[in-house]
């Protein structure tokens, strides 16, 4: 968020992100969801912006899903975070750069508790010494990668190729944007905007050249619930839950929705197949699914990236008439090539709604 | 047993529960309530009440499992409380006393043990594309059939590191590591709580 010189008390709402020499950690929900997310954002940070990222090959998952769902006790994936800093410290790192909304929340989570219980830090390194003989040193900053495209928006846009407005009537696209709940809600002086007003994606979206879609279930939970959607005769909550955000945001017609967490980006996806199977019902102004993006893949169509280099061709709901609004120069026959370019087959459609 | 000592070794608890004056607020925002029989508000009061037969109850209940852990609680309550971790504590001493089997929904860790559980000790990872079967994700819809299906190309395509050690997206953890989270989960009872969830459904 920019400095507010006017009004001191939105200095509560700032948030420090580190310029540049990254510590990466993976996400296994968006390695497996939006692998294409994963690469452009090493390739926006590597490549555009000339910033030093490391991704190591030694780190794990913070285990963050096993612990929202209670099968990871609190000290095991304290020290599970504590290796994941020791291999930082290790490679001489101070910077941290989580991919997914729940590890931003797990480690912001462990260095709260060490904080205000010093005695558990203590432990923890104990532990963590008896496990795998390392030691580690706290990082100075915790980042989620949204917060980098947040920083670097600007700079993004000045090497854009297509902005975020419709190509035959220059009007801005517009767009819904959904924030993880563990991105703010648990901690909100780590995110950007904090809880109430979280900037994150708004301003990346307004840069660009869109127009924000206010709705009112907008900080809704996506209805995740971890064991409400691992077990399958749960997922009643976590399809209820994405069906409410989607009745509130649909009357205001948005082109796409914008989302910082790659288990919300997933479910507000593929419900809306699910919904559409379920009720024959889809809440696209078009008749079919409304296209719901990552902020890489969306700053990536912004900077001209091929979308099937993006990843769009994982997603349920179709993002081509995203990209036709947007006017994007693309392929469709190279949507369901191989590496090598070999054609793999597609996907079979929808029986009963067209997305 | 005294399950209140049990629940105030976790830190989880003592900072979640301070001082909750019913205001309601939890119940208001959280997703849980409005789909399930579940309000944070009474699950909070139970607690605070400090009685041992009804929090035995509790522990036994479908009531601590229908929260998703959003933690749209925590920003929202004026008191600084947070029902979100005090469910936490709550699911781990009902785990680790065995009152989670008379619960239906409480009997739904041990699949959580064995898919989630046994991916981060086989693969590391919590999730991983080879464990989401389409037959028991209808959900997911005919795209994620399509990739998983040709998961290899899909994912080489992206620019993955998919079934290969070293860097990158789907990397394959190494062995090393692999063995370094399980002696963590060694050292600090996540094989013991695992051993325990499998121990007492099997009764």
């Amino acid at each position: 968020m920019e400095q507010e010189k006017k009004y001191p008390s939105w200095q509560n709402y700032q948030k420090n992100i580190a310029d540049d020499h990254y510590y990466y950690a993976h996400s296994c929900i968006r390695q497996t969801f939006f692998p294409g997310s994963e690469a452009a954002l090493l390739n926006i940070l590597r490549n555009e912006l000339d910033k030093d990222v490391f991704d190591d090959p030694k780190h794990t998952s913070c285990n963050g899903i096993g612990y929202h769902s209670d099968i990871v006790p609190l000290q095991t994936i304290m020290t599970v975070v504590a290796r994941q800093f020791a291999l930082m410290t290790e490679a001489g790192y101070k910077n941290l750069l989580a991919s997914c909304v729940t590890s931003f929340g797990v480690y912001n989570e462990m260095l709260h508790m060490w904080e205000h219980h010093p005695e558990t830090l203590e432990k923890t390194r104990d532990y963590l010494w008896k496990a795998t003989k390392r030691e580690f040193n706290l990082p100075e900053n915790v980042n989620h990668t949204s917060d980098v495209i947040y920083k670097f928006r600007k700079d993004i846009f000045s090497r854009a190729k297509y902005s975020l407005v419709h190509k035959n009537n220059e009007q801005p696209l517009r767009i819904a944007e959904h924030v993880g709940c563990h991105y703010a809600k648990i901690f909100p002086e780590k995110g950007v905007g904090g809880a109430e007003f979280p900037r994150v994606l708004t301003d990346m979206i307004e840069c660009w050249g869109g127009e924000v879609v206010d709705y009112p279930e907008r900080r809704h939970c996506c209805g995740f619930g971890f064991r409400q959607y691992i077990i399958r005769e749960n997922r009643g909550y976590s399809v209820a839950n994405t069906r409410k955000k989607m009745e509130s945001l649909a009357p205001y017609k948005p082109d796409m929705i914008l989302a910082n967490c790659p288990g919300c980006s997933m479910f507000m996806d593929k419900w809306q197949y699910t919904i559409g199977e379920m009720e024959g019902k889809t809440y696209g102004s078009d008749g079919r699914g409304i296209p719901v993006l990552t902020y890489e893949e969306l700053a990536g169509l912004v900077l001209g990236y091929d979308p099937w280099d993006l990843g769009l061709q994982m997603h349920q709901v179709d993002a081509e008439p995203l990209l036709k609004k947007m006017g994007i120069e693309y392929s469709p026959a190279k949507k369901y090539l191989n590496a090598e370019g070999k054609y793999i087959g597609k996907p079979m459609v929808p029986h009963f709604c067209s997305l | 047993m005294d399950y209140f000592e049990l629940l105030e070794k976790d830190i989880r608890f003592t900072d979640g529960l301070k001082s909750c004056m019913s205001c309601g607020v939890c119940t208001a925002i959280c997703p849980a309530a409005e789909f399930n029989d579940y309000e944070p508000r009474k699950m909070m009061i139970r607690v605070q009440k400090r009685n041992e037969e009804d929090l035995v109850d509790l522990l036994k209940s479908d009531t601590i499992w229908n929260c998703g852990q959003c933690m749209s609680c925590k920003t929202r309550c004026p008191r600084e409380n947070t029902p979100g971790m005090v469910i936490q504590s709550l699911r781990k001493v009902s785990q680790e006393t065995g009152l989670f089997i008379h619960s239906k929904k409480g009997m739904q860790q041990l699949a959580i043990k064995r898919s989630i559980g046994a991916n981060i000790r086989e693969l590391g990872f919590c999730v991983h594309p080879d464990r989401i079967l389409p037959e028991t994700h209808p959900e997911q819809g005919p795209v994620w059939e399509w990739i998983y299906e040709n998961r290899k190309d899909v994912y080489e395509r992206l620019g993955t590191n998919i079934y290969r050690e070293g860097s990158g997206a789907l990397r394959k953890i190494d062995e090393e590591s692999l063995q370094e989270l399980r002696n963590i989960y060694a050292e600090t009872g996540g094989d013991t709580l695992f051993q325990l969830i499998e121990y007492y459904t099997s009764e």
